[in-house]
């Protein structure tokens, strides 16, 4: 988002770290979080470096209006959104073509995973709002979308877990954040269901060689092995902190 | 042996966990999934299973309500039709309740009104009497306990802790009505209707039945409710006793 303004900073230093201080394999730090908002279903929130999302599910419920309801599985609906405050310059919180665009594209990335038969007529609604944007939102928006399913109880196959590989000065890095993607020459999200050993997202937006290619889809599928560990952590995580009060 | 179980017993497994591979009966169709001869997990669950007749089985931990005939649920009337009502029973489908069946006599929509009898946000205890994939479920209030809540509160739980609230053959049920001395219907949708005999004994229940919720999964409830409900009796002076 905002696209590339002022000066191109140097991207990779000369000790080979990343501008700020990552090596060209390693992640944001991130926080994960179920269970945040008490009138959904199910939610998350997740965090990657300055990226914060919250997602919300609502449903298996009935679908509204009624004729968008499929007879032989439940509808998933999702809504994109980025919070006016969660870039720069004030983002007008009227969807853009890129929300509208990048819902789609989410929505599609969890269609494979959940088990929509399972609900005919019904609908799955997913929210997921953008709180702070520094690159990388769509993923982290995925990655909070599937746990917020998975709190919800929804059946799923596999959760899904999405990062960015991106280019910059000719190298490829992990989770690219916003200078990184507004100054450097290629940005690929992936998502993928491990388990399931499916790819369900995959955009490049720039230029890869061949072989650069099959780096860089490498390079995402061990980053989504932490993230995936991380989700079911978080997951667990929810019971196991209960404790026992009498 | 037909197979080996990957996880322990009791276990907590989130959704895409290997849970075996090899020929089981799966015991709860919803939450497992087979490719293969692997199972899989769907859900955010404890893993049960049984090797001397190879069962398999995930109890989820958060859950929706989809429903099932005979299931008795709660229910709150939406919408009043001529000849039937709508009913909300926290499902992806509404309830339909037929006027004949819940009058016990057939109707005449030119003469009476269906609002004299049940209205918009009226409370009935229902089962389902029919459902499948291609309709909405049907209701009945013929049998014993159905019909119109007159009195009473109700407490909304996920319905996926519904059967810890029952406890085994009603034991947990059974408990909660003795130590409180209130009347509990229990719907399986996750709509608890509760008939207490006074404020305080129905404060006490409804923490009892928030706290099922919450430990739900922790085992030795039903002696850890037992312990609670005696304390807040104490703390509130409904009885003697050390504090």
């Amino acid at each position: 988002m905002g696209g590339a303004k002022g000066e191109k900073p140097k991207l990779i230093l000369e000790n080979g770290l990343r501008h700020d201080g990552r090596r060209p394999d390693e992640l944001r730090p991130i926080k994960m979080q179920v269970g945040v908002l008490k009138n959904a279903n199910g939610s998350a929130y997740v965090e990657f470096g300055k990226t914060r999302v919250i997602a919300a599910v609502y449903g298996p419920r009935e679908a509204q209006p009624k004729h968008i309801a499929i007879p032989y599985r439940a509808v998933l609906r999702c809504r994109y959104h980025m919070a006016p405050f969660s870039t720069d310059d004030r983002k007008s919180p009227a969807p853009t073509r890129r929300e509208i665009e990048l819902s789609k594209v989410i929505r599609e990335a969890l269609e494979p995973v959940v088990l929509t038969e399972m609900f005919p007529r019904a609908a799955i609604d997913v929210f997921i709002e953008v709180i702070s944007a520094d690159g990388g939102t769509r993923t982290t928006s995925l990655t909070a979308a599937s746990l917020a399913l998975a709190d919800a109880g929804i059946p799923m196959k596999d959760l899904v877990a999405a990062v960015a590989v991106g280019k910059v000065d000719g190298v490829l890095v992990l989770d690219i954040d916003q200078v990184e993607d507004n100054f450097g020459e290629a940005d690929m999200p992936v998502a993928a269901a491990p388990a399931l050993g499916e790819i369900t997202l995959l955009q490049l937006n720039g230029v890869l060689t061949r072989e650069e290619f099959e780096e860089a889809l490498d390079l995402a599928l061990k980053g989504i092995e932490q993230i995936y560990r991380m989700q079911k952590e978080t997951l667990k995580k929810k019971y196991l902190e209960v404790e026992v009060e009498v | 042996m037909p197979g080996t179980v990957k996880v322990g017993q009791r276990e907590l497994v989130a959704p895409g966990d290997l849970i075996a591979e090899g020929d089981f009966k799966i015991l709860s169709p919803s939450t497992i999934y087979k490719v293969g001869r692997k199972y899989y997990s769907a859900v955010v669950g404890l893993v049960q299973y049984d090797e001397s007749n190879n069962t398999l089985k995930i109890i989820p931990l958060e859950g929706y309500y989809y429903p099932q005939p005979e299931d008795i649920v709660v229910g709150v009337i939406r919408s009043v039709g001529l000849t039937s009502w709508e009913v909300d029973i926290r499902a992806p489908f509404p309830g339909i309740l037929y006027a004949s069946d819940f009058l016990g006599r057939p109707i005449n929509p030119a003469r009476e009104e269906l609002t004299d009898y049940l209205d918009v946000g009226d409370v009935i205890v229902a089962k389902i009497e029919v459902f499948d994939r291609t309709r909405d479920p049907l209701l009945s209030t013929k049998g014993k306990g159905l019909g119109k809540v007159t009195k009473g509160a109700i407490v909304e739980i996920n319905p996926a802790k519904v059967p810890r609230v029952i406890g085994k053959k009603g034991s947990m049920q059974s408990t909660l009505e003795n130590e409180t001395g209130c009347k509990l219907v229990v719907g399986r949708n996750g709509r608890i209707v509760i008939d207490c005999p006074n404020r305080d004994l129905k404060d006490i229940l409804v923490l009892a039945i928030r706290k099922i919720e919450r430990e739900a999964h922790i085992p030795g409830l039903t002696d850890r409710i037992k312990e609670f409900i005696a304390k807040e009796k104490v703390r509130r002076g409904l009885i003697g006793g050390r504090s």
